[in-house]
């Protein structure tokens, strides 16, 4: 009861996600060990950390995606606006309509440009053309992206350079107008360019949407994020402003990690 | 020195070997590769001399009169691949779509086991079965049992091409449309069949194609007609069984006529081959 309470009068804060002991096993094998976080509102919010440490597992909780995989035991609570994500009145499909999501490898669907962007809105009974024509356009423009392809709506989404697949992959997720954005390390398989691109993509989407991103790329954490979470080994070892994080962190930890004296 | 000198000694010793091995492979595939060649070249120069138009558009005539077709076995064998298409291509691709998208347990290790089983099943006894199960009841041969017989021995190549090509499609594009908020088997039917579509549609071509040219059940399901076979429930001819009769006849012009159906049918799945390579066979959803 005590913690529904404060939960709740948390929620009342400008938090957007409250995630309370989450523990996520696959099979044995412990992926997130009692991880509690805050994510603000219209805040972008880095999660960094050595490969398997468990980002990607709680990045994946946000929208549920790991309900599909086998053997998954997910404990512990997630809050999106106050209501948690896990109540069997809330259907994942509408959840993830409300938190999308952009993930490592650049996976447009084998179709036009046109038809990826569109297939969201398409999914969610949009059937209007030039209401379609609206979203899609508002959309690449969101991405960064409509002035590069817009004469070429129809040609294969296959056929446009990684960056700019990735940023289809963007405008895709903006299309069904969510709320929350998570990012799976967008860049990482981008040059330095594009990665910049992205970048600046970040800088301008958090004036509307909230954004968690895993990354690999210090650099990048200390450059988009406004808040920094350190993982290791399933745990969340430290939260904080992510300038803090990056020159004062709390944690020797965490310091070993971002100064990149990690053993 | 002494070291350089046997590694020279096994440089060349590796030589000769890799020398031996490629041979091998160069000449296997040049035989593999002259079987067919050897095939075609024979039926061209036995059969192509009774190709006429005559042999598409006529009916077979009675023993003793030259000339004369074959237009009643092509149609009665279109007749068939449609009708098994029509119980191979829903049964196998559903099932297909089953097993790679919606079962990963106990199930669908029966359902492939039992599959592998079928494929491995002479093709006479489904016709013995199919005898069983159609002919007897109906009291007659028929186009609907020989087709019938036909699209059972095509389930389970068409199912499992159909789930081999649905498992090439990446997990990428799955999570991608679960993740805009679609429904699973909006997933199934926008993305995952979409993408792989081509490679399905060959699988179904290609069993079309190996069932086309199957004797054995058609024996005892569609027999065989020297006349037109009007609708789906009487005797009907097709290529294969005229092949086999002519073939065993006594007759020096029906021998003829055999060839030139031998080389017809083959003609037909070689051409439905290099269709659905060159139709289908392109960017496959693999590379996406």
């Amino acid at each position: 009861m005590e913690t529904a309470s404060s939960l709740a009068s948390d929620a009342s804060t400008s938090a957007k996600i409250l995630v309370r002991d989450l523990t996520v096993r696959y099979g044995s094998t412990l992926a997130l060990d009692r991880v509690s976080l805050d994510i603000g509102e219209r805040r972008v919010t880095a999660l960094i950390g050595p490969s398997g440490c468990g980002k990607s597992t709680f990045l994946r909780c946000l929208n549920r995606m790991n309900d599909h995989i086998r053997g998954v035991r997910i404990e512990g609570r997630v809050l999106i606006d106050g209501v948690s994500i896990h109540d069997p009145t809330v259907d994942p499909v509408e959840l993830r309509r409300r938190v999308g999501m952009v993930f490592q490898k650049s996976n447009p669907f084998p179709k036009s440009i046109f038809d990826n962007v569109a297939f969201g809105p398409r999914v969610h009974g949009v059937r209007d053309r030039v209401a379609l024509c609206e979203i899609v356009e508002r959309s690449l423009r969101q991405a960064a992206l409509w002035d590069e392809i817009k004469d070429r709506l129809d040609r294969s989404a296959l056929d446009l350079s990684g960056g700019q697949q990735q940023r289809l992959c963007i405008a895709r997720a903006l299309a069904v107008e969510p709320d929350v954005l998570l990012m799976d390390e967008p860049a990482s398989a981008l040059d330095p360019i594009a990665t910049a691109k992205i970048e600046e993509l970040i800088h301008e989407l958090k004036t509307q949407y909230t954004i968690v991103i895993v990354t690999h790329n210090m650099q990048q954490a200390a450059r988009v994020s406004d808040e920094t979470a350190y993982f290791y080994l399933g745990r969340l070892i430290e939260v904080g402003p992510t300038e803090q994080i990056f020159t004062n962190p709390g944690r020797q930890e965490t310091e070993d990690y971002v100064t990149g004296r990690f053993g | 020195m002494t070291g350089t000198r046997s590694t020279n000694g096994r440089y060349a010793r590796r030589r000769r070997v890799e020398r031996i091995m490629f041979g091998a492979t160069v000449a296997a595939t040049a035989s593999a590769l002259g079987v067919l060649l050897f095939l075609l070249g024979y039926l061209v120069w036995q059969g192509a001399g009774a190709l006429s138009l005559d042999f598409f558009t006529r009916l077979p005539t009675p023993v003793g009169e030259a000339g004369g077709g074959m237009a009643n076995a092509l149609v009665g064998s279109a007749k068939l691949l449609l009708v098994a298409a029509a119980v191979g291509v829903p049964i196998g691709f559903l099932g297909g779509v089953y097993l790679a998208e919606y079962e990963g347990g106990p199930v669908a290790f029966v359902v492939r086991y039992a599959a592998d089983v079928l494929n491995g099943v002479p093709s006479i006894v489904i016709g013995i079965t199919v005898y069983g199960l159609l002919v007897v009841p109906l009291g007659h041969f028929s186009t609907l049992a020989g087709g019938f017989a036909l699209g059972l021995l095509m389930i389970p190549v068409a199912l499992r091409t159909t789930e081999e090509f649905l498992r090439l499609v990446p997990d990428s594009l799955r999570d991608a449309s679960l993740a805009l908020g679609a429904p699973h088997w909006v997933t199934i039917v926008r993305v995952v069949i979409p993408a792989g579509m081509r490679g399905i549609l060959t699988g179904l071509l290609l069993s079309l194609a190996r069932v086309a040219g199957e004797t054995a059940p058609l024996l005892f399901t569609a027999l065989s007609n020297r006349f037109w076979s009007p609708g789906w429930l009487q005797p009907t001819a097709s290529l294969p069984v005229m092949i086999f009769t002519y073939a065993i006849s006594p007759y020096e012009d029906w021998h003829r006529q055999a060839w030139a159906a031998a080389l017809v049918l083959l003609v037909l799945v070689l051409g439905a081959n290099v269709v659905a390579r060159l139709a289908f066979g392109g960017r496959s959803a693999a590379q996406a």
